[in-house]
């Protein structure tokens, strides 16, 4: 473990790596920690546009709760989540163990997967709302070619509109999750590969039984982007649907975000973060023991 | 040392004659008819004034434009004025005293006396202070009709709510959608308001959302405005489009047959070079109760340290109220003066239906004075969710808006 | 380039002949996905070439018959917003202003951060990392009223200054997070020598971790370029009109619906403002994947 400085060097020098951390030490409590606390504070209080301390105790919660809007943003996250973070892993993987096949070419390939994420999510949304119109998009496309009766219209289907989002969502950003897959597969040693050829193991069972597990890192780095980009979804959803058709594709942050200041009820507003930083900590959690509490690294 | 002396007196001088100031006006009025209407504002501001208009157009509605607008009049970096809908938007603003007193500018200028109707400057009234120039009096309950639409299918233009959802039929058999409606949030509790002042009348409606009467929320009279929303969902299938005046676009161009929307879509059907009665129709209070609330536009002024700027600030307010300004600004805009004092001649058909009910004194106070943002945002939900789904029935969306009013009140 | 040197090989089963069945399967899997991450650009960039009446006629994958720059220009120079009428060409700059300061100082500051997590460990760092790393999942919305308070009581509020340093603090927990596995990476003798040679904090950093840290900067760089560049919840509610980014001009062109919307303005205002990170993508591609590579992989 590199922590030269602690012991024999003393407070003195250990000095300069603190003060270099100062601008972390700053973000993570002030602003992170501090803000999160400023928050928490603030939904037990009845602030409409601006934060007053007039407390309601777990007033705001209840209503949450009994909120349809919210209700359907949260059942939205968990469907948009589940599936992006899995089509997300497998996509990302399967494009990566496929390029990772000597195959030619492969700067080209990797280059058009990958150019997707150099967009933004208002670009994004915009696009596929476009190609998603029934009017004149995909839809109308294949009618034209024949098939009359063909219906794909996530985005006026109040049943599917969230999955018309997580296509947009996985095109976007499935080409990052590649390349951290294919830089995965690129530590693997390539003894392993001689030795499982050697031996006869078909390269599926490779893939699946030896090299997954090789790239644990590889996964938790990948995952801890892919949830942060779930729990923040936010643009992607406003640029393309506007929650809509009805409130059928509305979120957690969009949800927020209303409240706060569209509605002017900025107590809700944080109850409703304070709901969103906690389902966080749960999951960050045990991460942290994880990666540092579990085990010693060496 | 003479040089140095003359200097600092050159700047001292300059400093003191700068009374020209960039005065920054956020607003997100950015659809063809709005822009053009704002522009009648900064022309006579810029032109009348030493000062100088800076346009802050924030696209995409209120709902993007008011957090930026309010984060910066919090964060201590205000614009120089801001368009609010007056009534309790800006209320907490006013109350932390984060705005400009206009009382003085008011009371010179006898605001008192030329603002009609007076419940206008009332809203602009906090503490028995002015802190908000009224610009416009916009009325949501109208619905717009597509001569051209009504001519291809040969039916007569429909006079009311009535005749237009019997007319339904046939225009979709024709391939034009009866009733376009984008999918923003308040233009479904819009089209909502206006079926309920028309259907319910306009005594129940205010009785509803300004004395949040819950028992007349839950009755019969309001059990069939929501009957009649519910049936009205299936004339606006087919209208797949998001802003309101993509809507109005089609009814423009005849694709849809009419369009529940406020006046200021005369805006719209002007920049397309329409005419009132020829092209289109229009039905103030759906042709049912001819009323119109008195809602509308408001800029506030932030308060500022620079007296150069509060000066500037206090010219805008009173080049806004001046006459030549509020006719040029609402014939553009399609809204009624807020001055009863001024010549309309120029005004169109629809406008001059307007003014006639203006007045004859059928006022409605607006939606936004006398619901909060937070009650209207929970309307705003369930109505989006209502109109987009068949799944909720009258009866439940009935109930679930009578809880929303019950906490309100 | 103790790490990324021997990542460039492909590592899997050795190709066969070139039209065994497998190959087959294998490049048409990889044309056919490669056809549904190309189609929204080429429906862009073709829609942005035609005028609004083809538009309206025709479907969108068609090539345009007429081909117009018409839109092109618009987009640029004469798109409106309000009263002005002076389309994206008014935020490039400002997005250039705000970008190259972000970028810079928010690498500087998680590159520096990164390497003391790595090789300085000090008591409750990790404590610090941790809410770090709890940060980047905090909606942005969330903290957007926090930040006002935090901004105008540093006086920084509506400046360029502010936007900066917002910037840093969002970025910083990811790419804090790349530099950290990145340096912890490297072989520890390198450092153990340094000290033992009388290097101190600096010195280590700027003569050995630094040289050796090209391909994560690049990466820090292509993801802070691209992630600042395309803001807008920052850049609308953090600065005022003079200096707006270009995505908020972009937001304001696509949102301003004067009557019909104009596809192939928005299409071609899209693409121009995306310009930048693509063109970054597009040439210095191979780099991020090399230096994701080195940065990602070890945890």
């Amino acid at each position: 473990m590199a922590t030269g400085a602690t012991k024999p060097f003393g407070l003195f020098r250990n000095m300069s790596a603190k003060i270099a951390a100062i601008p972390m030490i700053f973000a993570a409590m002030v602003v992170f920690f501090g803000g999160t606390i400023w928050t928490v504070v603030y939904s037990f209080t009845d602030s409409k546009l601006l934060p007053r301390t007039n407390w309601v105790g777990f007033e705001q919660y209840e209503r949450l709760w009994g909120t349809n809007r919210w209700l359907i943003s949260i059942e939205n996250l968990m469907i948009y989540g589940v599936c992006s973070l899995f089509f997300s892993l497998v996509i990302g993987f399967l494009l990566a163990a496929l390029l990772d096949q000597k195959i030619r070419f492969e700067n080209t390939f990797r280059t058009i997967f990958l150019y997707p994420f150099a967009l933004s999510f208002i670009v994004t949304g915009l696009i596929w709302q476009w190609l998603l119109n029934p009017e004149f998009g995909i839809q109308s496309i294949i009618r034209d070619l024949g098939w009359t009766s063909f219906a794909f219209d996530p985005l006026y289907n109040q049943d599917i509109v969230i999955y018309g989002v997580l296509v947009a969502g996985l095109w976007q950003g499935t080409g990052l999750i590649m390349v951290l897959m294919l830089a995965g597969l690129r530590g693997i040693d390539q003894d392993i590969w001689k030795a499982s050829r050697v031996d006869g193991i078909p390269s599926w069972k490779t893939y699946l039984f030896i090299v997954i597990p090789m790239m644990r890192p590889v996964f938790i780095t990948t995952l801890v982007i892919i949830a942060s980009g779930i729990v923040k979804v936010f643009d992607l959803v406003v640029a393309q649907t506007s929650g809509g058709p009805g409130i059928a594709s509305e979120v957690p942050a969009k949800f927020v975000y209303d409240t706060m200041f569209l509605r002017q009820n900025l107590g809700q507003g944080f109850a409703a973060s304070t709901m969103m930083l906690l389902a966080v900590l749960i999951v960050i959690i045990p991460w942290a023991y994880l990666e540092f509490g579990g085990k010693k690294r060496g | 040392m003479k040089t140095l002396a003359s200097l600092l007196t050159a700047t001292a001088l300059t400093a003191t004659s700068a009374q020209a100031v960039d005065l920054e006006v956020t607003h997100w009025w950015t659809s063809g008819g709005e822009a053009a209407a704002v522009a009648e504002f900064a022309k006579a501001f810029t032109e009348g004034t030493d000062n100088t208009w800076v346009d802050g157009a924030i696209a995409g509605g209120g709902g993007t434009a008011r957090p930026v607008m309010i984060s910066r009049i919090t964060g201590g970096d205000p614009m120089g004025a801001t368009q609010f809908n007056h009534g309790q938007q800006a209320l907490e603003l006013v109350e932390a005293g984060l705005m400009l007193d206009l009382t003085d500018v008011a009371e010179a200028e006898g605001w008192k006396d030329l603002v009609n109707p007076s419940s206008l400057l009332d809203s602009c009234t906090v503490d028995g202070r002015i802190y908000c120039v009224p610009v416009n009096i916009h009325s949501p309950q109208w619905i717009w009709l597509s001569n051209g639409a009504y001519e291809k299918v040969g039916l007569p233009v429909p006079t009311n709510w009535d005749e237009f959802v019997a007319s339904g039929p046939a225009l979709r058999e024709a391939g034009i959608v009866p009733l376009a409606m984008g999918n923003q949030a308040w233009q479904s509790n819009l089209a909502f308001d206006a079926m309920a002042v028309a259907i319910a009348g306009p005594d129940a409606w205010v009785d509803v959302v300004s004395n949040k009467n819950v028992e007349l929320a839950r009755g019969d009279v309001y059990a069939k405005v929501f009957q009649a929303a519910a049936d009205a969902r299936s004339l606006r299938e087919g209208s797949n489009v998001q802003d309101w005046n993509q809507a109005t676009n089609m009814v423009i161009t005849g694709e849809a047959g009419g369009q529940i929307m406020g006046d200021w879509a005369q805006g719209e059907f002007a920049v397309a070079e329409k005419v009132a009665g020829e092209d289109y129709t229009c039905l103030p209070g759906l042709g049912v109760n001819e009323v119109i609330s008195t809602g509308g536009d408001a800029f506030y002024f932030p308060k500022n340290d620079d007296p150069a700027i509060e000066a500037a600030q206090k010219e805008l307010a009173s080049v806004m109220m001046s006459k030549a300004v509020q006719v040029a600004f609402n014939l553009k805009k399609g809204s009624l003066p807020v001055r009863g004092d001024v010549d309309l001649s120029a005004a169109n058909d629809c406008m001059k239906k307007g003014l006639a009910i203006l007045a004859a004194g059928n006022i409605l106070p607006g939606l936004d004075q006398s619901l909060s943002p937070d009650a209207v945002g929970q309307i705003e939900d369930l109505m989006t969710e209502f109109w987009a789904s068949e799944s909720i029935t009258a009866e439940d969306a009935q109930s679930r808006y009578a809880d929303i009013i019950e906490s309100a009140g | 380039m103790v790490d990324a040197t021997h990542f460039d090989g492909a590592h899997g089963p050795k190709p066969t002949r070139a039209f065994s069945r497998r190959n087959i399967f294998l490049y048409g899997t990889l044309i056919v996905v490669a056809f549904y991450y190309l189609i929204p650009l080429y429906v862009m960039v073709v829609t942005s070439l035609k005028g609004m009446p083809e538009i309206r006629m025709g479907n969108i994958f068609a090539p345009p018959v007429e081909i117009t720059f018409e839109p092109w220009v618009k987009a640029w120079s004469e798109a409106c917003t309000g009263l002005n009428c002076d389309g994206l060409s008014r935020g490039f700059w400002n997005s250039v202003r705000i970008t190259v300061p972000s970028v810079l100082v928010s690498i500087l500051i998680a590159s520096v951060n990164g390497y003391a997590l790595a090789n300085w460990r000090f008591k409750g760092a990790d404590v610090f990392f941790t809410i770090l790393i709890f940060g980047a999942f905090i909606p942005y919305q969330v903290m957007l009223y926090p930040m006002v308070i935090l901004l105008r009581e540093m006086g920084i509020y509506g400046t360029l200054t502010g936007l900066v340093v917002v910037h840093t603090i969002f970025g910083m927990p990811i790419l804090t997070l790349l530099f950290r596995n990145y340096f912890t990476s490297l072989p520890e003798e390198l450092f153990k020598a340094a000290r033992v040679d009388g290097a101190g904090f600096w010195g280590i950093y700027f003569q050995i971790m630094l040289p050796m840290s090209l391909p994560i900067f690049v990466v820090a760089m292509i993801l802070q370029v691209t992630g600042i560049w395309n803001d807008f919840l920052f850049g609308v509610v953090y600065t005022k009109p003079d200096i707006y980014p270009m995505t908020v001009q972009l937001n304001n062109i696509v949102n301003s619906v004067q009557g019909v919307k104009e596809y192939n303005v928005n299409m071609a205002a899209t693409i121009l403002t995306g310009l930048v990170p693509l063109t970054i993508y597009f040439v210095s591609g191979r780099l991020f994947v090399r230096g994701i590579a080195a940065g990602a992989v070890k945890g």
